[in-house]
């Protein structure tokens, strides 16, 4: 195969299943599957090599639900995509042994330049493991038996998943019962590994063991990991990461201004803040006596309307610094509201370089730092407006 | 807002000066003006009640804040030389920060020193949503605004009663077939004369105007000439005639005898104007200085004067003011008390006087 394997969304959805698999195909770059940690675990068969013969007979053909991808096919796939990736990586004159998956999206971005809003739209270009979605090889053998001692349960994967935990409980307790008995048991603590990371959800889990859960099995899973966690057992703790992830903690992600001295010597801070679509841009004195210019005129004058100085009012209400700062800002389009919005963002922004970081938290807790991301939705045709339909008649 | 000024300006000229009537629900009568910069009063409620539009019954009382612009004119007037032509004097400022409230402050000072006291509210209302012009007997070219005209000479009558008996007409006026005002008759019979005929009331505003400029001089009286928003002289108006074409200012009859008035060409008084930008036509929101309403006409009229700038209020006044609510628990909210509160009102009022009493304001 010499063509690079470049599959267009569009094309794979035509393949997939309108099953929901399409979901699945999506988010498959977003969430890392553990897919292959589990492939070699024990006791697990997802995708199982079956050597069928010519004839099929029915016992080993699948339930015709939906579309499966063959192992081979799959095999396929992988190999045109490789060699896909060495061609695009000639074309673009980089080296392919070092092409990684960030040059490919740039390089097929490049390459095929699409205006299209929805993202998930545009050409991509991706190894076939995070397209094709995973799918369960047969489970029973040519005589009709099949592999797993738990078929017949129905969920295989999560109560075999269930059985192992519980197993390591029971032998945790035991331990534990020993150690007890020795005297030789200390209470430890291990509420440091849970901070900064999450249980997995249970579309993670979902697509970990590629079984349908209900919330109860989920949350039953969660409460037998949980308490596994609360007894002494250092060997199970790789065993219940497995279904933790990490969790960004959002406060470090704040950019704090840095304070400039103009000719005088006094402290500024300068940051911009943006509205629908005004744009306002203010400079906050640190000593000051609570005077706000817009655009050069006073505050009471630009802003008639109570509710907009009520708007620029809460940063300084908030932080109890009312009539301590100077502010002059210049702000432009959008309307009146919006503009005492952008305003506030910018102040709010602004105020971030003057104020400890306890306050800076407490100020993106209560939405000051966060631009408002409500924009005008457009009208769609068909309709009087962006949701407005127009008059039904009856005739 | 002028409106209830009116009457509660009105009301002060039923009091005999130096006299109080307590305990009167009905009729306000406690005007406690200390001219002593000491002792900030508290400044009337333009807030009204539910049940009626007038200030005074909320509180029971019709108190004044004294201030700088206020004191400062005050001054002024103490040492005017009445042989000397009358001085103009004009408030000006931005919007809400207490110019008329100080030429009320004025007026009261003058009644209660004795002065004929010519109040005109707001000069805005002869300007626009007039109904009734009616094409003037006295001069065929300007228009006469009856209705206007006689709810003026009502509260003039009211306001001058006293003087209305001693001042005498030095003319024969003839009003029509049947009547006419002899030279040497009370000039109370004018004003009885324009408010029982309305057609003539025009003309008897002309007239009391006319004669009062003439007599000032005289040394009988002392005359003092108030007009709010006098920039409504200078404007435009948004009267039209019966072929849809608009009448200019100075073809309204009482328009044209105020500007007479506010002429420095007689003695004996003193003339002090407030202008509004708030009322008036075709001025942007923003303007505020003497140029910019009253435009190069007007400018030229006036000039020279004596510009008095009212500003918001400074921090003890702001604080008194709040101080003067907490007093008679108009503010109810727990937060008003705390210092808190109090900056949060100073900063969504920014200290302007209107602002802070809309925000105050009954719901």
């Amino acid at each position: 195969m010499a063509a690079p394997c470049v599959s267009c969304g569009a094309a794979a959805s035509y393949r997939l299943f309108l099953g929901g698999r399409v979901s699945l195909a999506r988010r498959r770059g977003v969430w890392k599957a553990a897919a292959a940690e589990l492939q070699t675990g024990a006791g697990f068969q997802i995708l199982r090599l079956r050597h069928t013969t010519g004839v099929t007979t029915k016992k080993n053909v699948a339930a015709l639900r939906r579309e499966t991808y063959t192992v081979d096919f799959i095999k396929k796939q992988i190999e045109e995509f490789n060699i896909g990736k060495r061609h695009l990586a000639n074309m673009m004159g980089e080296d392919p042994e070092t092409f990684t998956q960030e040059d490919i999206d740039r390089a097929v971005a490049y390459l095929f330049p699409s205006g299209l809003f929805e993202k998930q739209a545009r050409p991509i270009m991706k190894h076939p493991e995070q397209i094709f979605p995973k799918q369960r090889a047969i489970q029973w053998g040519e005589d009709g038996r099949p592999f797993h001692f738990l078929f017949y349960t129905g969920k295989q994967s999560y109560y075999s998943l269930m059985h192992e935990a519980y197993g390591k409980l029971l032998e945790a307790e035991k331990h534990q019962n020993q150690l007890q008995a020795k005297g030789l048991f200390s209470e430890k603590t291990k509420t440091k590994d849970l901070i900064g990371s999450r249980w997995l959800i249970k579309e993670e889990l979902e697509e970990m063991l590629v079984e349908k859960l209900s919330d109860q099995d989920y949350a039953q899973f969660i409460r037998l990991l949980e308490r596994l966690l609360t007894l002494y057992g250092g060997a199970e703790e790789e065993f219940v990461q497995r279904f933790r992830r990490s969790v960004t903690i959002q406060s470090k992600k704040q950019l704090i201004e840095p304070v400039q001295y103009d000719e005088q010597g006094m402290a500024f801070s300068t940051s911009e803040g943006k509205r629908k679509s005004a744009k306002a841009e203010a400079v906050v004195y640190e000593h000051g006596s609570g005077k706000i210019k817009v655009n050069g005129i006073d505050y009471l004058l630009y802003f008639p309307v109570t509710q907009d100085r009520e708007q620029l009012m809460f940063p300084f209400c908030f932080l109890d610094r009312l009539g301590e700062h100077d502010v002059t800002c210049t702000v432009s389009g959008g309307g009146r509201s919006s503009q005492a919005g952008a305003i506030r963002l910018a102040v709010a922004r602004a105020l971030c370089s003057f104020v400890t970081k306890e306050e800076v938290e407490w100020m993106r807790q209560a939405g000051l730092l966060t631009a408002d991301p409500r924009v005008r939705e457009r009208k769609k045709p068909g309709q009087e407006g962006a949701r407005r339909k127009f008059t039904w008649k009856k005739r | 807002m002028l409106k209830r000024m009116t009457r509660l300006v009105s009301r002060a000229r039923q009091l005999d000066p130096g006299r109080f009537l307590h305990g009167e629900p009905q009729a306000p009568q406690s005007l406690a003006a200390h001219l002593d910069n000491q002792v900030p009063d508290e400044r009337p409620r333009a807030t009204s009640c539910t049940s009626e539009d007038d200030p005074v019954r909320t509180f029971n009382e019709a108190c004044l804040m004294v201030r700088k612009p206020a004191l400062e004119l005050l001054r002024y007037l103490k040492n005017t030389n009445f042989a000397h032509p009358a001085v103009r004097y004009v408030l000006y400022g931005e919007t809400g920060t207490g110019k008329t409230l100080s030429l009320c402050h004025v007026i009261h000072f003058c009644a209660k020193q004795d002065w004929l006291i010519l109040h005109i509210p707001d000069a805005h209302l002869w300007v626009k949503n007039c109904r009734g012009l009616l094409p003037s007997a006295h001069n065929k070219l300007r228009f006469d605004q009856p209705v206007e005209a006689s709810s003026w000479l009502k509260d003039f009558q009211t306001a001058n009663e006293r003087f209305l008996s001693q001042i005498k007409v030095q003319e024969k006026y003839v009003w029509n077939k049947r009547e006419s005002t002899e030279k040497g008759r009370p000039l109370g019979e004018v004003v009885e004369q324009g408010l029982t005929r309305v057609k003539n009331a025009t003309d008897a505003v002309g007239i009391v105007l006319k004669e009062l400029k003439r007599q000032s001089g005289s040394g009988a009286f002392r005359l003092l000439v108030a007009v709010d928003g006098v920039n409504a002289l200078w404007g435009r108006t948004t009267l039209r005639r019966e072929d849809k074409s608009l009448v200019a200012p100075e073809e309204l009859a009482l328009v044209h005898g105020l500007r007479k008035m506010v002429r420095n060409d007689w003695h004996g008084g003193a003339i002090v104007l407030t202008l509004s930008q708030t009322g008036s036509l075709f001025k942007p929101r923003k303007a505020y200085l003497p140029q910019e309403l009253l435009g190069k006409e007007g400018f030229d009229a006036l000039d020279p004067f004596i510009p008095i700038l009212v500003s918001n209020y400074s921090p003890e006044e702001f604080e008194s003011c709040v101080q003067y609510y907490l007093e008679n628990s108009w503010l109810q909210h727990e937060k008003a008390q705390t210092e808190e509160g109090k900056k949060e009102l100073l900063f969504l009022s920014n200290a302007n006087p209107g602002q802070l009493e809309r925000l105050c304001a009954y719901l």
